[in-house]
């Protein structure tokens, strides 16, 4: 009896898991894109230096973070797929918008605080331990950074916009 | 906090360095708060941003940022370049943040 209650949790809460999940993660893609098409001008760049003649009138440093988790039906998933090994598809979205949410995040607070392109941009992935000890993850860290800089010019392209 | 320039780029774009300090660092160590731990497991099952751990991580780096440019400050300095983060788990459930760069005078 008390195997079929436990068979019947785990049954809802993969059902559960894989419907809010898919919806959640289809919700957060097409908020990403809206969110990149919006900051097409304030572009972010992994390159140190400056194009030459880029007159900089202030820099900062920007950062942008954000943590997450698989949802229960994809972990368990991922579990069974550690089993034969190979491709594991579930986390490859799941690290992709998080990786781009983090990015988001740091364009958006460049903005915000004035400035119009971000240089020197470095991505950062990190794990976090679960407090039971176990060897499941809490969650993954991902940490977008660089140098926001403010440009003389900037903006005096598209005077009629 | 304290009027400080911080790049992670060698230098400030724009201003010339006139004077190196030194490395200047800034850490914090965080455990996990129970109350947002629960919300995260719940959050567990449906996926998705932890937001409670996002804050969390947030709000710890930007101590270590603001240790890091209190000693930068105390070194003379107007600017930190070449910012570095760290992150790396010291025991079960708990984190050290971590900000180091080079304290320097800039024009």
């Amino acid at each position: 009896m008390d195997a079929f209650i436990n068979l019947g949790i785990t049954l809802l809460l993969l059902v559960t898991a894989y419907f809010t999940g898919t919806h959640l993660e289809r919700r957060h893609f097409d908020a990403i894109r809206r969110r990149e098409e919006a900051l097409l001008r304030l572009p972010a760049i992994t390159i140190r230096r400056l194009p030459p003649g880029t007159q900089v009138m202030a820099a900062s440093l920007v950062s942008g973070n954000v943590v997450v988790s698989l949802d229960y039906f994809k972990r368990f998933l991922a579990g069974l797929r550690a089993i034969v090994g190979g491709r594991i598809k579930a986390y490859e979205p799941l690290l992709d918008r998080a990786r781009r949410e983090a990015m988001l995040r740091m364009r958006e607070r460049a903005q915000a605080a004035g400035y119009d392109m971000v240089i020197n941009v470095r991505l950062e992935t990190s794990r976090l331990a679960n407090t039971d000890g176990g060897r499941r993850t809490a969650g993954v860290e991902i940490l977008a950074f660089g140098t926001a800089l403010k440009t003389a010019g900037a903006g005096q392209d598209t005077p009629h916009s | 906090m304290h009027n400080m320039i911080l790049s992670n780029t060698e230098e400030v774009p724009g201003r010339r360095i006139v004077e190196f300090y030194g490395v200047a660092t800034g850490s914090t160590v965080r455990a996990k708060h129970f109350g947002r731990d629960f919300m995260a497991s719940l959050k567990n099952i449906v996926g998705g941003e932890l937001k409670g751990y996002t804050e969390l991580l947030q709000e710890a780096r930007q101590e270590a940022t603001e240790r890091m440019v209190q000693q930068a400050h105390s070194m003379g300095a107007n600017a930190v370049v070449n910012v570095r983060y760290s992150t790396s788990s010291v025991a079960q459930g708990a984190a050290e943040l971590f900000a180091y760069g080079t304290a320097v005078k800039v024009e």
